[in-house]
């Protein structure tokens, strides 16, 4: 008699090495067959459907251009958390932190109009420290009173909103601006300097692949990301060994928080121009993903980094060609995030079929 | 024949756990299940009890055929089973943990009246209205064993039960076996300890490497033999030789170190105050769970102490940390090595770094040199004899015995001036022990003060010179190992339970 079968999902013993790269790649193809799915229950066709959210914003005129300034903001918070997140420091705030950076970079912006071109450097120094200021209370909330991380982060974000609500409806409103929530546009020295004649390419481009490099060594060469590392694997460990906890907390709020002010900063002096109530589409949310899908490494979250600025152009593209709700941006990244930790089971563990034995 | 395994075939991925491994168990026998760790004998005993069910083979009960799917049909059968961890609610009663562990609601009823009844028929002291918090190991193990008599088991499977208990304690629960295998019931036995197995056990099963290498009587054969048996090799005991301890100036000093305990169930230490002398090995004897933990965390300075109550070299080092510790020349092996003393995912490269990035050239300018790394690792792997494919095998992928050795080698290549270890050998095969017990004599010998904390009396009286016991946080007067007897030592280990139930 044909015995049936069953699945089995045994544990490996170890980790693979193979799935550590292809379960990324494995999540991209699920998320697209299922978002496929989600459009044809919809009624859309779904190949069409995918075509125009995932391909046909690279081939429009510009694409690529527009990509790279949506994915800068991304790749810079992903970089910081794959720090933060591999000492196991759970910042989910980095979109207020992003926020706080923008307010403090945009008011130097605001209070010096006239000031040369000296003042852009100022607005990043002040984008970075009001980032860091952002996850420094979150760190000392953590080291000091052992406040969880993960809710005080969430949670100071939509103080931070709230704070830039106030600000662009109340003391920084634009006299001019007729009466929209929005401050003054940022004079020409106080913006993001332009990659090349045309375009929206700015600096922030270029230096946040520099930076997930930067990160990279950091993490993997460096006897600090050693010491993060450790952290992140065996606290008790890391105990042993004479590493400060509180320290390495610090430094990884720190670190990123600052990168997300940073971001912040060349959100609202580049592609913005100005603060409005809305100056993230959710980069600081999707940012969490970028770092999980990157492996929690600097140079997987550049890769990461753009397909998610992928998700938010093709968000745009539904929207305009189809007619389809903005919403499909969020639906594809919380998919996205749903199978690859689907996947990540793979890592550890291997699905085998067992024919039934006959007893 | 109360049980039979036949063929018991078990795998597991990169490893036969169990390789046709047959065993025959009667009742009223008391059968000694030998062998080194990594040799299958867990295995087997999950399988016995339901835990871990067996790729291939056939189990055997009352010549009945049978599969035991879960530990509850293994209760079911009459099997019962004492783990070395015990799983009791710290902050709950001995009868409501007993309670807790019933399958239905009507064996509730009258239980305290069963827990006295069984505790005392079989010389189990236990009062069943204590909270566990405050019971010693030995009578924490007493409610394990009660919970199983009070399912009348024909089968009592023990687990190292006498690891955790005090010489006279051991005895006392050799006395309770006895009569329950006078009653008929078996007993399977697993030990490291030949000297008990051989006083004890009627029949003994050796396994090795996954498979059943032999069978004997234990009480015909040396302690020599049998572990022998178990290794497949001579064994070589280390030569102690003679201290030159005693002259030299103190290397490490404990002065009336008291120091609360960190979690709630831990213990406090109390008043500690003892030197040791370069050249000289110093043993703490006790119990588990008497502060041998929290001794070894003030040591290494994961728990900070007042400034002058810890001095290395003469210099108070109490508030300093590890890393700072370690500048002074002090070296610390913790008892736990996956996770404590090692990280388990990582690289045996990393794990060299990880409490020797003082050692020069390792790291410069905040960056990490990975060759100097891995030379050193690699140099550890080759003086220290660790089994592993190099210096880029994780932590986790070596077994207990030959990570230990790799954290050992870790600490006495970098030359401590004051070496503290903690367990060193538990969980080790017998060979690797002996390497252990060999290097840590030739580190003392070549002028190290070594600190070695062990619950194994057997271990501490082949290495140290001098002996205290830590009993309840507070540490006894060292006396000289010639001086001190097991009775003696054993008395000591005892001290605080003794004057509690006083």
């Amino acid at each position: 008699m044909p015995s049936p079968g069953f699945f089995k999902i045994e544990k490996r013993g170890g980790e693979s090495a193979f799935w550590r790269l292809a379960a990324p790649f494995l999540a991209v193809v699920l998320t697209a067959l299922i978002t496929g799915l989600i459009f044809a229950l919809m009624g859309r066709p779904p190949g069409r459907t995918v075509w125009v959210f995932l391909v046909s914003p690279l081939l429009a005129k510009g694409g690529l251009a527009a990509l790279a300034v949506k994915a800068a903001p991304l790749i810079m918070m992903g970089v910081g958390l794959s720090l933060a997140y591999r000492a196991n420091v759970w910042n989910i705030g980095t979109e207020g932190q992003f926020t706080l950076g923008a307010i403090c970079g945009g008011g130097v912006a605001l209070a010096l109009p006239d000031a040369g071109s000296w003042v852009f450097a100022l607005m990043a120094v002040c984008g970075v420290l009001g980032g860091m200021a952002g996850g420094a209370l979150v760190a000392v909330l953590r080291v000091k009173f052992n406040a969880n991380e993960i809710l005080t982060s969430l949670m100071l974000s939509y103080v931070f909103q709230y704070l830039l609500i106030y600000l662009v409806t109340g003391p920084w409103r634009d006299p001019q601006g007729f009466g929209f929530p929005q401050t003054p546009l940022f004079s020409d020295a106080a913006s993001a300097p332009k990659l090349g004649g045309s375009g929206n390419l700015h600096l922030g481009v270029l230096l946040a692949p520099l930076l997930a490099v930067a990160l990279w060594i950091m993490l993997e060469k460096s006897f600090l990301g050693f010491q993060f590392r450790v952290l992140g694997q065996s606290p008790r460990a890391a105990r042993f060994a004479g590493f400060s906890e509180a320290s390495l907390v610090w430094i990884a709020m720190l670190v990123s928080g600052g990168l997300a002010g940073l971001a912040g900063l060349f959100e609202v002096a580049g592609p913005v121009g100005q603060l409005t109530t809305k100056i993230s589409p959710g980069y600081g949310f999707a940012a969490i993903i970028v770092a999980f899908l990157g492996r929690l490494n600097p140079l997987g979250a550049v890769a990461a980094g753009l397909l998610l600025a992928l998700s938010f152009l093709g968000g745009d593209a539904a929207q305009i060609e189809l007619g389809l709700p903005r919403a499909v941006t969020g639906i594809f990244q919380g998919i996205l995030l749903f199978t690859l930790l689907a996947c990540d089971v793979l890592l550890a563990h291997r699905v085998v079929w067992r024919r039934q034995r006959v007893a | 024949m109360l049980l039979k395994l036949t063929d018991i075939t078990k795998a597991y991925p990169g490893c036969v756990a169990n390789d046709h491994v047959s065993l025959e168990i009667a009742s009223g026998e008391i059968h000694a299940l030998l062998g080194e760790n990594g040799a299958g004998k867990s295995t087997l005993v999950k399988i016995i009890y339901g835990v871990v069910r067996p790729d291939e083979g056939q189990i055997t009960w009352q010549d009945n055929r049978v599969t035991i799917g879960s530990p509850r049909a293994a209760q079911r059968l009459g099997i019962g089973m004492v783990f070395q961890h015990f799983s009791l609610f710290e902050a709950l009663t001995v009868e409501e943990n007993i309670a807790l562990g019933l399958a239905d609601a009507a064996a509730r009823e009258g239980l305290r009246e069963k827990i006295i009844r069984v505790s005392a028929q079989y010389g189990l002291a236990l009062d069943p209205a204590r909270v566990v918090h405050d019971l010693s190991v030995g009578e924490r193990q007493r409610i394990e064993i009660v919970r199983c008599l009070l399912s009348e088991p024909k089968l009592l499977i023990m687990d190292e039960p006498t690891s955790v208990l005090t010489p006279q304690e051991a005895t006392q629960l050799f006395h309770t076996l006895r009569r329950l295998a006078a009653e008929g019931c078996a007993i399977l036995y697993i030990s490291h300890k030949l000297e008990e197995v051989r006083a004890l056990c009627g029949a003994a099963t050796i396994m090795r490497l996954g498979r059943v290498v032999g069978h004997c009587r234990p009480a015909e054969q040396t302690v020599k033999q049998l572990a022998e048996m178990m290794i497949n090799a001579e064994l070589k005991s280390p030569a102690r030789g003679a201290a030159q301890a005693g002259n030299g100036p103190p290397r490490l000093t404990l002065a009336a170190l008291s120091l609360p305990s960190q979690t709630p169930f831990g213990t406090d230490l109390k008043d500690i105050s003892v030197s040791v002398a370069g050249g000289e090995i110093l043993g703490i004897a006790g119990v588990a769970g008497n502060g041998q933990s929290e001794l070894m965390e003030a040591l290494c300075g994961e728990v900070l102490a007042p400034r002058d109550a810890i001095a290395i070299d003469g210099a108070a080092a109490g508030r300093m940390r590890p890393q700072a510790r370690r500048g002074m020349g002090a070296g610390f092996v913790p008892e736990e090595r996956n996770g404590h003393g090692a990280v388990p995912g990582m690289s045996l490269a990393e794990n060299a770094l990880l409490a020797a990035s003082r050692r020069p050239g390792l790291v410069r300018r905040g960056m990490v040199n990975a060759a100097r790394v891995r030379d050193f690792a690699q140099a550890i792997i080759a003086r220290f004899d660790v089994r592993t494919t190099g210096p880029e095998a994780a932590a986790r992928a070596l077994s207990g015995g030959n990570l230990q050795k790799f954290l050992i080698g870790r600490e006495v290549l970098q030359n401590p001036g004051v070496l503290v270890i903690n367990q060193p050998t538990w969980g080790v095969d017998a060979g690797a022990a002996a390497f252990i017990h060999a290097s840590l004599i030739g580190l003392a010998r070549a002028g190290a003060a070594v600190v070695v904390i062990s619950q194994d009396l057997d271990e501490i009286f082949v290495l140290a010179d001098r002996i205290a016991v830590l009993a309840g946080g507070r540490l006894s007067q060292p006396v000289a190992a010639e001086a001190a007897t097991v009775e003696s030592i054993g008395l000591l280990m005892g001290g605080t339970n003794v004057a509690a139930h006083a």
